[in-house]
């Protein structure tokens, strides 16, 4: 059991308290309700650039480092599809100095074109690091845009083409900022060992002051029911041919997501896995198979993803899978099969939040979905899946006309 | 009114004082030492089993690594489904990890499960058969995971400065290849197993909010095998390094890539040397965290690269100080350019107080936040003991922290930062 205490400011800003008395340190949470599916299709990877430009300084502490350094703290921040996450951690003595670092960016940045200039620069070098220059770098940009049509997952968080982030221009940056860093569209957590009334104090003190802004209202185009079977066939110069398939899946806080995530973990989930002892050890057509799902806020994917063994085919290779999910559809899975798979999620459960620092970032998330304490419910709804379930759910995902499948070829 | 540009008081790194916890340590009925890290708050623990059976113990390349990886795919009563199903089904992780000198074992689960696992693991230190069926798989696979690998210029870099720095055959500097895959047999797997885990050397560290039958969980599952203490080392016996001749090397590894991997790096002493501490200290305001000289110029000035790290790599015999970043093609001579340049500034000029006070804090609190929690108390343990070393070269090691002086840094600078000492390679 998670205990925390919120409040809110009189600004729209959402505080979250969790204390940990047996912790030296205290983290600082903020979370801004805005990801890479909020962005202009014409100026995609944007979230993720101005990611990087809220450590340029901010409009009254000029280096958001040093400061930060001198207290003993560290911190670092990620996007999402979904949304934007910024943490600190330091001892819980200094926690003063991330409450007056991180209030300020929230006030005002700098806007410097220095660093717009530096920071489009660093995540070039960012995405070839991680997408040009790496073998099957390119999967997830060409299998979005397969099993998305109209909802904004069909980029990546970090952009769709180099030249959306080397064209980024200092209007850009202000408007986002002054459209989505806002309090009110902004969740704060503080962690660790702080007291509640000193955290209100330090918020009040902080956050207090900073104009609400207007509340951001979502309104993305829905993907429609895919209703057919898509296939993309590239080649590249990577020494395997591997294979991917995807199939839409249930939203994060519908019933259907604990069931699909199980799903995955019964496909995929280590090595007494369905795929894994199927494909891997008795048929051998591939050396390594993974199944997971894209865990977003609006629906998800879940995944089969695999390299071939050199001199199957990828037809026969995706066969044998489809095989695979054929059986996940005709029959119930067996009871040692669903207490397995639902162990694991209570051990995956446990061992996440015992970090201080997850477990802020964890309070931010589902209090973004609604409501932090379905931390504390999450296992609950996983112990009540059922075989049957599992079977229903099935037939839902691996329906074939729900079905993208990529053959990435080996030139 | 508020003023926004004062910064809050803040505790400074010297007034904090940091505790490693200690743990409780006992001796199973064969010798093998277990050392206790009790805390925590959840009902979780770890148990690693730690062997001296890492790849300088083999006498064929790459057997160490087989035997760790195929340690849990077949006993003489179960096979790997059924090791694997039974570890799953109680939400369990085991992992194996094969290092230079050491390979581990290691369990995390839920306390109300131990009592399950335990003999589970037992089996595999004492009755590991390594089917052929297995060890075919492992070679076909593992072979494929190479060629991915071998086409990412980061891992081939890797690999190239470590044979750079140690010689092609020493433990530390040789590199998998498809043929050693091909080479692997079942008779010297079993072997390997047979010496270094069945009746090897082996120490266990566990950490968690420990039940009260641990201890004796412990002794009946493992205080009758064949397990001993490890035994002193002697030096004069290790191999020698035998560091490259030539120091610059560029590769073309893919004649389409856009990127670089950079590699600078030195051969250093171990721990054991009096400066090792200290450099580390000195390797912190050159490349050692996000502050750092080396993000500060190329990443945060530059843009030439998404991320630049230097550190002191942990090996036993000997360490290397190492430098790494992927830098965009064009500009890998303007990085390593820059590189060199920040080496002269730290032996030409003293690093101020401000910036010092900076990274001593920052230290600090990095050590104070890996303090946090059982695992992490474990791992810092861990590395003591491996190195044998006790408790007095962590508090040495904070004693260093804060006091090192501007003056010792750029002693150590005009000692260890000299460009002429160091590998430089490019692979694109």
């Amino acid at each position: 059991m998670i205990h925390f205490e919120r409040f809110q400011l009189s600004n729209g800003l959402r505080v979250l308290v969790h204390e940990d008395a047996s912790t030296p340190m205290a983290v600082l949470d903020v979370l801004y309700d805005v990801g890479a599916r909020d962005e202009d299709p014409a100026k995609t990877g944007f979230a993720h650039l101005f990611e990087h430009l809220m450590f340029g300084g901010s409009v009254n502490i000029s280096d958001f480092e040093t400061p930060l350094q001198l207290a003993g703290g560290e911190n670092n921040a990620y996007t999402t599809n979904d949304f934007t996450n910024y943490y600190i951690q330091l001892p819980a003595e200094n926690l003063e100095t991330a409450f007056w670092l991180e209030s300020d960016r929230m006030l005002s940045l700098a806007f410097s074109e220095k660093s717009l200039e530096v920071q489009r620069k660093v995540v070039c070098e960012e995405f070839k690091e991680h997408y040009i220059n790496k073998p099957y770098g390119d999967v997830w940009f060409k299998m979005r845009e397969l099993a998305y049509k109209q909802h904004p997952y069909r980029w990546m968080t970090i952009g769709s083409k180099l030249s959306h982030i080397e064209e980024a221009q200092l209007k850009d940056v202000k408007d986002f900022f002054f459209k989505y860093y806002r309090p009110v569209n902004a969740i704060l957590v503080v962690a660790g060992n702080v007291k509640t009334d000193n955290v209100r104090a330090l918020a009040e003190k902080w956050f207090g002051g900073i104009p609400s802004g207007e509340k951001y209202v979502r309104q993305l185009p829905k993907e429609p029911i895919q209703h057919e079977l898509r296939k993309l066939e590239v080649s590249a110069d990577v020494p395997l041919d591997a294979l991917y398939k995807a199939f839409p899946m249930a939203a994060r806080t519908e019933p259907g997501y604990y069931v699909a995530d199980l799903i995955t973990e019964v496909l995929g989930g280590g090595g007494s896995s369905r795929l894994h002892q199927a494909l891997i050890k008795e048929k051998k057509l591939f050396s390594q198979i993974e199944c997971y799902h894209t865990g977003s806020n609006d629906p998800g994917l879940v995944v089969v993803e695999g390299k071939l063994i050199k001199g199957v085919s990828l037809a026969d290779a995706d066969k044998a899978v489809e095989e695979e999910l054929a059986k996940i559809q005709s029959e119930k899975i067996s009871d040692l099969e669903l207490t397995k798979v639902k162990n694991k999620t209570e051990s995956a459960i446990v061992f996440e939040d015992m970090s201080v620092m997850n477990r802020a970032n964890s309070l931010a998330i589902y209090e973004l979905l609604g409501d932090a304490n379905m931390m504390n419910t999450e296992l609950g709804k996983y112990q009540a899946v059922t075989a049957g379930e599992i079977l229903a759910t099935s037939r839902q995902i691996f329906d074939a006309n729900n079905s993208n499948t990529l053959y990435y070829q080996s030139k | 009114m508020l003023n926004r540009k004062i910064a809050p008081a803040f505790k400074d790194a010297r007034e904090f004082n940091l505790e490693l916890p200690l743990y409780r340590k006992h001796v199973l009925s064969n010798g093998v030492e277990v050392f206790a890290i009790d805390l925590g708050n959840e009902d979780a623990l770890m148990v690693s089993w730690i062997f001296d059976a890492g790849n300088w113990y083999e006498e064929s390349s790459g057997v160490a690594g087989a035997v760790s990886a195929l340690l849990k795919n077949g006993t003489s009563t179960r096979n790997a489904f059924s090791i694997n199903e039974h570890f799953e089904y109680y939400g369990a992780y085991l992992s194996r990890a094969c290092q230079h000198e050491t390979a581990d074992i290691t369990l995390h689960c839920l306390n109300k499960h131990v009592g399950e696992l335990l003999p589970v693991v037992a089996e595999l230190i004492a009755d590991s058969v390594f089917p052929q069926e297995e060890l075919a798989i492992y070679q076909k696979n593992g072979q494929q995971r190479l060629q991915v690998n071998l086409k990412k210029s980061e891992f081939v870099a890797s690999r190239l400065i470590d044979s750079y720095l140690y010689g092609p055959n020493h433990p530390y500097g040789k590199f998998s290849s498809l043929e050693q895959y091909q080479a692997l047999e079942r008779e010297s797997l079993m072997a390997f197993y047979n010496k270094y885990y069945r009746q090897g050397a082996c120490r266990i560290i566990v950490a968690g909010k420990l039940p009260a039958s641990m201890e004796d969980l412990l002794e009946i599952n493992f205080g009758k095998l064949s397990l001993h203490a490890p035994t002193p080392e002697d030096p004069t016996g290790w191999p020698v390094i035998e560091p490259a001749t030539a120091k610059k090397y560029d590769i073309v590894n893919d004649p389409n890539g856009v990127q670089g991997s950079i590699r600078i790096a030195r051969n250093f002493p171990n721990r054991h040397h009096p400066d090792f501490q200290k450099a580390q200290m000195l390797n912190n305001v050159f490349g050692g965290f996000f502050g750092s000289r080396l993000m500060t110029n190329i990443r945060e000035d530059k843009g030439y690269t998404y991320g630049i790290y230097s550190y002191l790599v942990n090996n036993k015999q000997e360490s290397g100080w190492l430098i790494s970043t992927e830098a965009g093609k064009e500009v890998c001579r303007a990085t390593i350019d820059e590189v060199y340049k920040e080496m002269d500034l730290l032996r030409e000029e003293l690093v101020d107080e401000e910036e010092l006070q900076m990274a001593r804090n920052f230290t600090i609190g990095t050590i104070l936040g890996d303090l946090d929690g059982p695992f992490q108390v474990a791992s810092r343990w861990k590395n003591l003991i491996l190195h044998g070393m006790d408790e007095k070269y962590f508090y040495e090691g904070v004693r260093i922290v804060k006091s090192i002086t501007p003056e010792e840094l750029q002693e150590l600078a005009k000692k260890y930062l000299d460009p002429s000492a160091f590998f430089e390679l490019v692979v694109v």
